[in-house]
């Protein structure tokens, strides 16, 4: 288990004060200025050290991402910080916003100077507005202790501003968030040209996650040897949990990176509802990745590459744990429906299919489905994935594959059991 | 997607109050010269507040003008957005999050309060103190299953607790949002097991 001085997000819970004197006092814009001094490619280069992969969910190298912005462009650069936590199962954006939001404050000048941006954007999910009461307030702070805005004691003009959307899953996408802050629909742009190239109005832009920015100031503190020492190779650093579900006790916590599901349940979640045993499956990373089952869990590490290794993904880090009450075809199910509602109608095989495979869901969670229908199902679901301009296209379908691959017996047995409730036979194939 | 239409019945015309005309200046301010089109979804949120909670379509037509966007612009953006809402709303507006993690935890008991205790989804109770819809995850799944009522977030609930804090909204007793247990925030129920050392 992660010691508590490990721990980066101090205020996880919300025990301390969020205030800037308190969050000073926690460390919070200690030896800021020093980093500034160092220059932007140190930074950058301190990053890419730390092994950081970006928490919203790809896992894309942060470092990386910051060095493909121009150097000597005559346009302004932007970071855009995407705070619009949407994806199911996950809330773990929305404790570091609302308890340690000056560790993203912070963690904004760090990242902007290192991109040579002096304008940040924080879009927050619409919903959030506690959340945005909050943060605004966090800013106000340190524009008035000038720790940010023009002229301040870093010697870099920083301006940070809030935004927000109206409930839109699909602007959690990078250039829908961009289309959405630029005042229009939140539907993604075809890619190339990135960001970096061509991002908020045209100019240079990079997108991080909330979690990626604000871990960042204790990476230059306490070194990139300290972060990357954390965790295994290629998947280093602490990552917030969120594990929700059929467990005791639902929680948020920072864990090192590649802790053991099964630890992370037990220790930090009071275990699974009814006993280890009495576990169905998980879908360890947000409702975008596929579903591993019990079976799979027993040795199971939480981190990018032994989650895809099992044909899964660490996502967001979100555990959502079902137990062996769930009915797995309805809990599939209600995803599809999700991705269904989500969907921003741009693609047809997402518009079309996101619906057409939650309605074929919803008639197999009732059995009224033939087997054959599960393999067109499946076809269906890779004429989704991969064709669309984003990947909510491929979010809607590793979920029903996930199942798929995994509990085809539940489904088919469901078939049965109808069938002989209506006292059919199925017809002999 | 979902289709969503404006109300058949309109008011004849909009208007900021001053306070939130200013505020509107403000918020126009923060994006670069020639891009006010940004500050369209806070200013139509910013119109729905003023307008006890739902967004007519003359506000869609001034929020355009002051923002020189073309109207289909605007309405796109109120139409695309389901924060929006397109006809009025009861005075405490219950958005019962009822995807996965919730509904592994109860949503669907709390959507039937919801439909006995308030009427059916999208229409407003006879009293107009409440109206309730389902909405796609908000956010807040460790402490599922949950409900946001107007600006704030109630979790942890029950059917019992959630009755309740109904109860108490329809005659106008205090509630207090965030966890509806003993609990801090998403630390486990029992108490935090990490971060305990760091006083």
């Amino acid at each position: 288990m992660l010691s508590d001085k490990d721990r980066i997000f101090k205020n996880l819970y919300g025990q301390l004060d969020w205030r800037l004197p308190a969050a000073q006092k926690r460390g919070v814009w200690d030896g800021t200025k020093g980093f500034l001094e160092k220059g932007p490619d140190w930074i950058i280069e301190e990053v890419k050290a730390s092994g950081l992969r970006g928490r919203g969910g790809a896992g894309f190298p942060t470092g990386l991402k910051w060095s493909f912005m121009p150097k000597n462009d005559p346009r302004p650069s932007y970071l855009v910080v995407n705070a619009d936590e949407s994806e199911p199962g996950t809330c773990k954006d929305r404790d570091i916003m609302r308890h340690d939001p000056h560790l993203l404050i912070e963690g904004c000048l760090l990242a902007g100077f290192a991109m040579r941006a002096h304008a940040c954007y924080i879009y927050l999910r619409g919903e959030y507005i506690r959340e945005r009461e909050r943060l605004q307030a966090a800013v106000d702070e340190a524009y008035a202790a000038k720790l940010i805005g023009k002229n301040n004691v870093h010697g870099w003009d920083f301006d940070i501003y809030l935004h927000h959307g109206a409930g839109a899953y699909i602007c959690g996408e990078e250039t829908a968030l961009l289309e959405s802050l630029e005042g229009k629909k939140g539907q993604p742009r075809l890619k190339p040209p990135f960001p970096a190239n061509a991002g908020l109005w045209g100019a240079p832009t990079t997108v991080n996650n909330v979690e990626s920015i604000a871990v960042v100031p204790d990476i230059l503190r306490r070194g990139s040897a300290w972060f990357a020492a954390l965790g295994r190779p290629n998947n280093t650093g602490t990552k917030l949990f969120c594990i929700s579900g059929h467990v005791n006790e639902p929680c948020n916590v920072e864990e090192e990176m590649g802790i053991p599901l099964r630890e992370l349940i037990e220790k930090h979640a009071g275990g699974v509802r009814g006993g280890w045993d009495n576990l169905l499956a998980v879908i360890p990373g947000g409702s975008s990745v596929p579903c591993v089952p019990a079976t799979m869990c027993q040795e199971l590490l939480m981190d990018f590459d032994s989650l895809r290794d099992v044909q899964s993904g660490l996502g967001t880090a979100a555990v959502i744990v079902m137990d062996k009450s769930t009915d797995i075809i309805k809990a599939i199910s209600r995803i599809a429906y999700f991705y269904k509602h989500e969907s921003c109608g741009q693609c047809t095989p997402c518009r079309e299919g996101t619906g057409w495979m939650w309605r074929v869901l919803e008639r197999m969670v009732k059995g009224e489905a033939t087997p054959k229908e599960i393999d067109m199902l499946y076809d269906v679901s890779k004429q989704i994935e991969g064709h669309t301009i984003c990947a909510l296209g491929d979010a809607a379908a590793w979920p029903v594959q996930g199942l798929i691959r995994h509990f085809r017996h539940v489904i088919e047995e469901r078939m049965e059991q109808r069938a002989k409730e209506e006292g059919q036979v199925l017809a002999a194939e | 997607m979902s289709v969503r239409r404006l109300d058949p019945a309109q008011p004849a015309s909009f208007e900021f109050t001053p306070e939130n005309l200013a505020w509107a200046k403000e918020q126009i301010a923060k994006y670069p010269k020639g891009r006010q089109w940004a500050a369209v979804i806070p200013l139509l949120w910013r119109a729905q507040e003023q307008q006890e909670g739902w967004l007519p379509e003359p506000a869609i037509r001034d929020v355009s003008d002051m923002l020189d966007m073309p109207y289909i612009r605007t309405y796109e953006i109120a139409t695309f957005y389901t924060m929006f809402n397109l006809s009025p709303i009861g005075k405490y507006h219950v958005q019962l999050c009822g995807t996965t993690p919730c509904m592994l935890r109860g949503a669907e008991e709390i959507r039937q309060i919801c439909l006995e205790k308030i009427g059916p989804e999208g229409k407003v109770s006879p009293d107009g103190l409440f109206s309730w819809i389902e909405v796609e995850c908000l956010g807040a799944c460790v402490n599922a299953p949950m409900v946001q009522i107007n600006k704030d977030y109630f979790e942890d609930l029950t059917p019992d607790i959630f009755t309740n804090i109904l109860e108490k909204l329809r005659t106008g007793v205090a509630v207090k949002p965030g966890p509806q247990i003993n609990r801090q925030f998403s630390a486990p129920a029992s108490g935090p097991r990490t971060l305990l050392t760091t006083e």
